[in-house]
């Protein structure tokens, strides 16, 4: 390396004048409430319109529950995504782009076990030629038995793609690990059922399930919300049906036990994948197992990172966070670990499970994780895209902008006490989960630790 | 809407000072969130790492976050989540970006925290070992043992490009790496990150004299210290195909990238943006040539995708700068084929132009964009940032749709006849067998 004239390190980390005192925080300045609408049309459909940011433009996302029990669903509410914004009666594949390239806009759709998911955007002077494709789309779809197999096609080969990707293979494993044979568990659907769809399966699909009841529709951007609210009404007019979405069944509790060891060739590195059960957004003491799950592995400032990342340096990044379905919340960790210091990883991943419950996070630990879940509210909702996805979120859980508006008031209630009482949910009984990498790396030193199924 | 009005100052000890404040972004943004955005940008990327030591700059960066004068190891962190806020930093060809958005009430905090590590930086020994690792876990992640990882960003490059500096490895091999110093750090933090090759930018919920006052108290007595000029990173163009395969032991299907030498983003801005938009009419939306063509039309590809920039953004980095277009394709589909249809359908723009809908959906849809990206606070204030660190003008930001609606299919022509496949790279990906196909999981 070229050595110019420089100091040493010692020299460059000191100072005269020697280190200097932390600024405090000034006073807060409260944000204002964006004007919203949250109202259900005469179809069933829920709306919730908010006035919001300094673009001039607007976000759309759609959610409408898509569970099915059927074996094929999967695979057919995927090809159904895929190509519902491939033409209506109305307009060409090409149309719906160009009409969409036009006002600036963009629409897609994707798909999960639990519902079919539309987002969108365009300058907010295009509102209606958004809604109106959108309308055009729910109401009009074709599924052109040529677009519908060019996707299959596609699919499968996209299919191959996503299973090759080593956090697909640790998402399916765990959720399989989890959940056996419930339709949660299948989200990817199997190439060899993508190949047998046909054009009537997906038409009468739509039929029966992309429907308004029970379905929720936010906008978000530079709008006049009741203005919205009647685009939106005259648009959507026309989608109609009695029957109301289809909400997935209720999820078993998450047991804890074993960790399943699985084998991926070639793999350098394991993706640790562990799960507990959780809580509702809805619950009194969710607010206290957020600040928890903070203190252990939901941000930087946690006590996995500063342990398994910033003093062993065994992995870039380790999380724990929260997954939540109707009437269910879960607890997911998550580390990817070179192959060498997997078992150890998984040690102390352990040692600070344990440790959470018998050693709850102290004073200060508390009031950080707290200030950063305030900070988060405001920081992700500050954009149009990131309110948009947040009231869409938490529509799921039949939850609105007031939820929002009043959380930070339940975070600064919660005690130390509160926070330690949570501290339980991550007990290492409570925990399972899946580890996919290199099993003959793996086995040895994991069938020694114990805990771990190794086939 | 009212654009931002940006103010500027420069300390004496040489760091430039952007404020772009909420209060000037239109009226519907009175009372807007309660939210600012911080960055310093360093001009130093992974171009300027010295040979032997590839993936330096970034490993720099990850020290960065290792402790200061004022702070203990793991302090920084702390200070910014535990005042509500989000942090990160990350590594590109020529600069390296640090930044915090936090609740407007902890601006001071932020500022200082810069300041500190600006001044004074820790660097020991254990931090820097410990960090070797977590770079090392980071690669793995996102490179070796994942499907496509490094391309074509990594992979690309050294077929289209002769010198140390555009060829290399940016996030590093991990035997250099592992060989990194204590006293490599020093020499690099002496050279590269003086205050006078940094841009400061603060945007968001502020008032700008009380930010400009905050300023000058904790970074003013931050030494002034010599910059050293840039060297130029030129190269000539290639003067002929340049071509080279790479087997990928975890991908499932094969896939390519060809990369040509786009105009120099600085000097030759609006040649530059015709590039942008020949990108887009390429492969942005359903309607667009390639997606047409070889997903809908003659199903060659998986997916398609042709953009201007290296690391997948355009204007991120000076000249020499890359056109990429990359596709993942069935086995039984050649690369030749591929290629045939790129070319066929670049040689059609060349000779016609785009279509007057053509170019007003891809302006339309850029703006939006636009307005969108920098709906964000972070993504405002980074782009301010290296807007002014490589252009010399944040401005830039907010005249970028107006430029581009400016852009003619003439340009446009002129950029896809540019693009030639005697001076470009091909780079071709074999999954190492047949057997990946089925995900390997057990």
């Amino acid at each position: 390396m070229t050595r110019a004239t420089h100091r040493s390190a010692e020299e460059i980390g000191r100072t005269e004048f020697g280190p200097r005192p932390l600024p405090s925080l000034a006073e807060p300045r409260s944000g204002h409430e964006p004007a919203t609408m949250d109202t259900v049309l005469d179809n069933g459909l829920r709306v919730i319109v908010a006035r919001h940011g300094a673009v001039p433009m607007v976000e759309l996302r759609m959610r409408i529950p898509f569970a099915g029990q059927d074996r094929m669903h999967p695979a057919r509410a995927e090809v159904l995504a895929e190509t519902l914004l491939t033409g209506t009666q109305r307009r060409s594949r090409v149309q719906m782009d160009t009409d969409l390239a036009a006002v600036g806009g963009d629409l897609h759709a994707t798909v999960d076990p639990e519902r079919l998911s539309i987002g969108g955007d365009a300058l907010a002077d295009g509102m209606s030629t958004l809604l109106d494709v959108l309308g055009d789309a729910l109401t009009g779809a074709v599924y052109a038995d040529d677009e519908l197999a060019g996707e299959r096609d596609r699919l499968v080969e996209r299919i191959a793609v996503a299973r090759s990707q080593p956090r697909m293979i640790a998402r399916e494993e765990l959720q399989k690990h989890r959940y056996g044979d419930h339709p949660f568990a299948r989200e990817v659907p199997e190439a060899g059922d993508v190949g047998r769809v046909t054009a009537e399966e997906v038409r009468a699909l739509h039929r029966q399930a992309v429907v308004p009841r029970g379905a929720t529709l936010v906008l978000v951007g530079d709008i006049d919300p009741e203005r919205a609210v009647d685009e939106i009404a005259r648009s959507l007019s026309g989608w109609r049906s009695e029957a109301s979405a289809y909400e997935m069944p209720a999820l078993p509790t998450v047991q804890g036990g074993d960790v399943r060891l699985v084998h991926r060739d070639g793999a350098v590195q394991s993706q640790l994948r562990l799960s507990a059960q959780g809580l509702t957004r809805t619950d009194p003491r969710y607010p206290a197992l957020q600040i928890a799950n903070l203190a252990f592995g939901g941000y930087f400032s946690s006590r996995l990172v500063e342990n398994i990342r910033e003093d062993k340096g065994y992995t870039y990044g380790a999380h724990s966070a929260f997954e939540f379905t109707p009437g269910n919340g879960s607890i997911l960790v998550d580390a990817d670990t070179a192959s060498e210091v997997t078992a150890a990883a998984l040690l102390e991943t352990r040692y600070e499970l344990g440790r959470l419950g018998l050693v709850p996070p102290t004073e200060s630990e508390v009031e950080s994780a707290r200030q950063y879940a305030i900070g988060g509210l405001l920081t992700s909702t500050s954009s149009q895209s990131g309110l948009a996805s947040m009231l869409a979120t938490l529509a799921t859980s039949g939850l609105g902008q007031e939820w929002l508006t009043a959380h930070p008031d339940r975070l600064r209630a919660v005690t130390a006490e509160e926070v330690a009482e949570a501290a339980w949910f991550w007990a290492p009984t409570a925990f399972t989960g899946v580890i996919v990498g290199d099993a003959e790396k793996l086995s040895g030193p994991l069938r020694a630790l114990g805990g771990v199924t190794v086939a | 809407m009212v654009e931002p009005q940006l103010h500027r100052v420069t300390l004496a000890n040489g760091l430039r000072v952007v404020l772009a404040p909420d209060s000037e972004r239109g009226s519907s943004a009175q009372g807007g969130p309660p939210v600012v955005g911080v960055s310093v940008h360093y001009d130093v990327g992974f171009r300027s790492e010295p040979e032997g030591r590839t993936g330096f700059a970034h490993l720099f960066e990850h020290l960065m976050f290792q402790g200061s004068e004022s702070l203990e190891k793991l302090e920084h962190f702390r200070h910014v989540q535990g005042s509500g806020g989000i942090f990160n930093g990350s590594t590109h060809q020529d600069y390296t970006d640090y930044f915090q958005v936090l609740p407007s009430n902890a601006l001071e905090r932020a500022l200082f925290l810069e300041a500190d590590r600006m001044r004074a930086p820790k660097i020991t020994e254990e931090n820097l070992r410990n960090q070797v690792d977590v770079v090392k876990e980071e690669i793995r992640l996102n490179v070796l043992n994942r499907p496509y990882g490094g391309f074509p960003w990594i992979l690309l490059p050294p077929v289209l490009y002769s010198t140390f500096a555009n060829a290399h490895n940016g996030y590093g091999d991990f035997t250099d790496l592992e060989q990194a110093t204590v006293d490599d750090c020093a020499a690099f933090f002496d050279t590269f990150y003086a205050p006078g090759n940094a841009v400061l930018t603060i945007a968001g919920d502020i008032d700008v004299d009380h930010a400009i006052e905050l300023v000058q108290k904790h970074f003013g007595d931050v030494p002034a210290r010599p910059v050293t000029a840039r060297p130029s990173f030129a190269e000539p163009f290639p003067s002929r195909e340049l071509r080279d395969q790479h087997t990928d032991p975890h991908a499932p299907l094969p896939a390519i990238a060809l990369g040509y030498r786009l105009p120099d983003p600085v000097s030759e801005l609006d040649t530059y943006l015709a590039n942008v938009v020949l990108a887009a009419v390429l492969s942005d939306g359903d309607a667009s040539r390639l997606q047409q063509r070889m997903v809908y039309q003659d199903s060659l590809v998986v997916d398609v995708h042709a953009g201007a920039g290296l690391m997948g953004a355009p204007l991120d980095a000076r000249d020499p700068d890359t056109f990429t277009v990359t596709a993942i394709h069935t086995p039984e589909v050649g690369s030749d084929r591929v290629v045939g249809a790129i070319d066929e359908e670049l040689e059609r723009i060349a000779a016609d132009g785009p279509s007057a809908d053509e170019l007003a959906r891809v302006t339309a849809r850029w703006s939006a964009g636009l307005y969108r990206e920098h709906d964000r606070l972070t993504s405002r204030t980074l782009d301010l940032g290296s807007a002014e660190l490589i252009h010399g003008r944040a401005e830039l930001i907010s005249e970028l749709p107006g430029r581009v609606q400016e852009i003619t299919a003439q340009d446009v022509a002129a950029a896809a006849k540019a693009l030639r496949p005697d001076a470009r790279a091909v780079l071709e990906i074999e999954p190492a067998s047949e057997e990946n196909s089925d995900g390997g999981a057990v």
